[in-house]
């Protein structure tokens, strides 16, 4: 133990005497929190519309109504040609077009199906995604309307209503769901940029001799080389949650303990990411590659930050298991945005351990050796 | 010129010392394509769904049948109890729940009115959103049917409204078809910009600058002899993520190859110049990653319209984005593949860019030659 200490102590001068990276470790963080929070959103509200209804009646708009107060479209535009609506898209006048063909109440009441046409620019698929399953959703509730209103005659109480209840977050705002995100993500970077290099560094420079060298067992070694790391990992944490707690509302509507061991809990296996990282090559350039490759892409793409687990193919969603962010957002969304205590974060927490002593162990295992 | 070529190979018997370099560099832009290519997708499918029927009647397993029938749902759970609901959307088993009421056969059989409560978790808002909309119009939908059902033998038939659908760009909607041109910027810009700057601060650190610096290399020929061979990485992974993307993903190639090879030269010129300012800042290559992780990728990823698009953010946030160049270049790649249009459309992108490569490599210059003299 006394020997971890010695080297949590010399690493912690290193940290301390290279002022830019501490800086950069400690501040940048919850600047770039600020940035992006702000930056980043997912609302897909006020999408330009352009409509071009060839029915005028009463069933057209109810449509067009249905469009406008869903409060994801604008009417901006009323082209009266196809190639209208083509010139106004391909100059990005509007995202969207919907086009009501004449006869469709004709058609509704001769047990037709009657076809309204929606074009959306697709140029940003995540996007257009979005908008498509917005107009699905919209043109199927106003087609059992109005086939309720033709059943039953105008006023007819469905014979199902539906209540809609929002949970933690009820008027959807994409922040709230992005900010607990990029928490994840920014600290899992930090931790992992901070560590990659601190083993290969002292290979690349020479000093590695010293250390193989010195009597001091593999296991205090990599606790030294953790502990400085864990701690200005901890406090560049927590500034990044104070930060979106004042300048998003992020509430935090769990514990503080439970936060606090859920954020240690991660650190830990980000570092020991790192740690592994240094211990498998043998240039700095490459334990960035590498750390990269691990760290930041699955992090964003196959945590559940920002794309939906459970809309990707089962291949890839196997992959997310390994993803110690997957866990961590799960937990962090719970306690912050749910308030929800340790039962039912349990697993996540389980996970997490495994994952840190897995990573961990490995590196102390690659460790013990390389010093032969 | 002899002398440049000897520094290029040195350079490049560095690159080969380092055997586990080389796969890493090929290796990981296909593992990137295919982590971007089939998991960056916002689509909302398969929702995890806890039912709660506290009816179980034939009717009511009916109603839950149309859930278990749609793509964009996944019951995982029926219960007649409902506490369950809030510990499965907690635990984030469920993302939403469907309530049925005890009375529910009933009030359907003798034709009063029923009332299903659908609870979804705001936490993931985009899901949730679209989650909501797919179930309400899935229980108005069965609804209708119910009331047509209704209806004495021999009213007129009601027909229904259906929408066709069509994206232009990107008729299947594939989500590839956004992430993996964008993956060629991103790549571009780490090969290039944060590997050059890690081998250049290398012999700062080493100590062995000062020793290429007082060889009769000119100053020029150092510069240019250390990031020629990233260049050339660069230049292969150019071909080489082309050549996936189309040959694998299928994704449509529309525009001309020359002019994106042309034009990915001129973004080289970015990241090159990029990496040998941060070289010059920089005196370890902790520092060098750090600022080149920080303060340049972050920013490209978010603020580019790499995911995020740019018209979505906040007036006081968008004049910034037209600091970073994978802004420009992401334009340029993204209409040369996908809509298959030329300079005409995006000559002011062009032009910016090269204007921005052209800004970093002098500033890069000069402070290279404040430092070292």
């Amino acid at each position: 133990m006394r020997k971890a200490l010695a080297v949590a102590r010399k690493e912690f001068w290193q940290i301390v005497r290279d002022r830019r990276t501490l800086m950069i470790l400690l501040f940048v963080p919850a600047f770039f929190l600020m940035l992006y929070g702000y930056a980043l959103n997912f609302d897909i509200r006020h999408v330009r519309l352009a409509v071009m209804d060839r029915e005028h009646n009463t069933d057209s708009r109810e449509l067009l109504a249905s469009f406008v107060n869903s409060t994801y479209f604008d009417i901006v535009a009323t082209p009266t040609s196809m190639s209208e609506i083509e010139r106004m898209m391909n100059a990005g006048e509007i995202r969207a077009a919907l086009v009501i063909p004449e006869g469709m109440s004709r058609d509704l009441r001769s047990g037709r199906v009657a076809a309204v046409q929606v074009l959306i620019n697709g140029d940003n698929a995540n996007t257009a995604t979005t908008v498509f399953g917005y107009t699905l959703a919209i043109v199927r509730g106003v087609s059992a309307r109005l086939q309720l209103q033709l059943a039953g005659g105008r006023g007819a109480a469905p014979p199902i209503a539906v209540e809609p209840r929002i949970w933690y977050n009820p008027e959807l705002q994409s922040t709230l769901f992005l900010v607990p995100g990029l928490i994840g993500f920014i600290v899992m970077i930090s931790c992992v940029v901070s560590t990659s290099l601190s083993i290969v560094r002292e290979k690349e420079r020479g000093t590695w001799e010293q250390v193989r060298m010195a009597p001091i067992g593999t296991v205090s070694y990599v606790v030294g080389k953790t502990i400085p790391y864990f701690f200005v990992g901890l406090i560049s944490a927590f500034m990044i949650i104070v930060a979106a707690m004042v300048l998003f509302n992020l509430p935090v509507r769990g514990s503080w303990p439970l936060l606090l061991f859920a954020v240690s809990l991660f650190i830990v296996g980000a570092l020991g990411t790192g740690l592994l990282v240094s211990t498998l090559v043998d240039s700095q350039a490459l334990a960035f590659l590498v750390g990269l490759l691990v760290s930041l892409l699955p992090t964003v793409i196959l945590s559940g930050f920002i794309f939906p687990i459970a809309s990707m193919p089962v291949p890839i969603r196997a992959i997310s298991y390994v993803v110690p962010a997957r866990y961590f957002l799960v937990a962090l969304r719970g306690i912050v945005l749910k308030g929800i205590g340790f039962a039912m974060l349990a697993d996540q927490f389980l996970a997490l351990g495994v994952y840190a002593v897995v990573v961990l162990g490995l590196a102390s295992v690659r460790l013990a050796k390389e010093r032969g | 010129m002899r002398r440049l070529l000897f520094l290029v190979r040195k350079e490049f018997q560095e690159l080969r010392r380092n055997p586990r370099m080389f796969p890493v560099i090929f290796v990981a832009p296909v593992i990137q394509l295919a982590i971007l290519g089939y998991a960056a997708t916002t689509d909302v499918k398969n929702v995890p769904l806890v039912v709660v029927d506290a009816d179980r009647s034939p009717v009511s397993r009916e109603l839950i049948g149309a859930f278990e029938g749609s793509p964009y749902f996944n019951v995982v759970h029926v219960t007649s109890n409902d506490g369950d609901v809030q510990r499965d959307i907690e635990s984030r088993r469920a993302w939403m729940a469907l309530e049925i009421p005890p009375a529910y056969g009933d009030a359907i059989t003798n034709g009063r009115p029923v009332t299903v409560q659908v609870v979804a978790d705001g936490s993931d808002s985009n899901s949730a959103g679209v989650g909501l909309g797919y179930a309400t119009s899935l229980i108005a939908e069965k609804a209708a049917g119910i009331a047509m059902a209704r209806r004495p033998a021999g009213a007129p038939a009601i027909g229904s409204l259906d929408v066709r659908i069509r994206v232009w760009f990107n008729p299947q909607l594939l989500s590839q078809h956004f992430m993996v041109p964008g993956v060629l910027a991103l790549l571009l810009m780490v090969i290039t910009a944060v590997l050059g700057s890690m081998s250049i601060v290398r012999e700062k650190e080493l100590g062995t600058l000062e020793q290429l610096n007082v060889t009769p290399l000119k100053r020029w020929e150092l510069t240019v002899g250390k990031l020629l061979p990233f260049g050339v990485i660069g230049v292969i992974d150019v071909l080489l993520v082309v050549a996936v993307a189309v040959l694998w993903f299928q994704i449509p190639f529309r525009g001309s190859f020359p002019l994106l090879f042309g034009l990915s030269l001129i973004y080289l010129l970015c990241t090159l110049g990029l990496g040998l300012f941060v070289s010059t800042v920089s005196q370890s290559q902790q520092q060098a990653m750090m600022t080149a992780v920080f303060f340049f990728m972050l920013p490209m990823i978010y603020l580019s319209g790499f995911i995020f698009p740019i018209e979505n953010m906040p007036a006081v946030i968008q004049p910034i984005t037209y600091l970073i160049p994978l802004r420009y270049y992401l334009v340029i790649v993204r209409g040369i593949f996908l809509k298959g249009v030329g300079l005409e459309s995006f000559w002011k992108d062009a032009l910016l860019m090269l204007a921005w490569g052209l800004t970093v490599l002098a500033l890069a210059t000069m402070r290279s030659k404040k430092t070292l003299t």
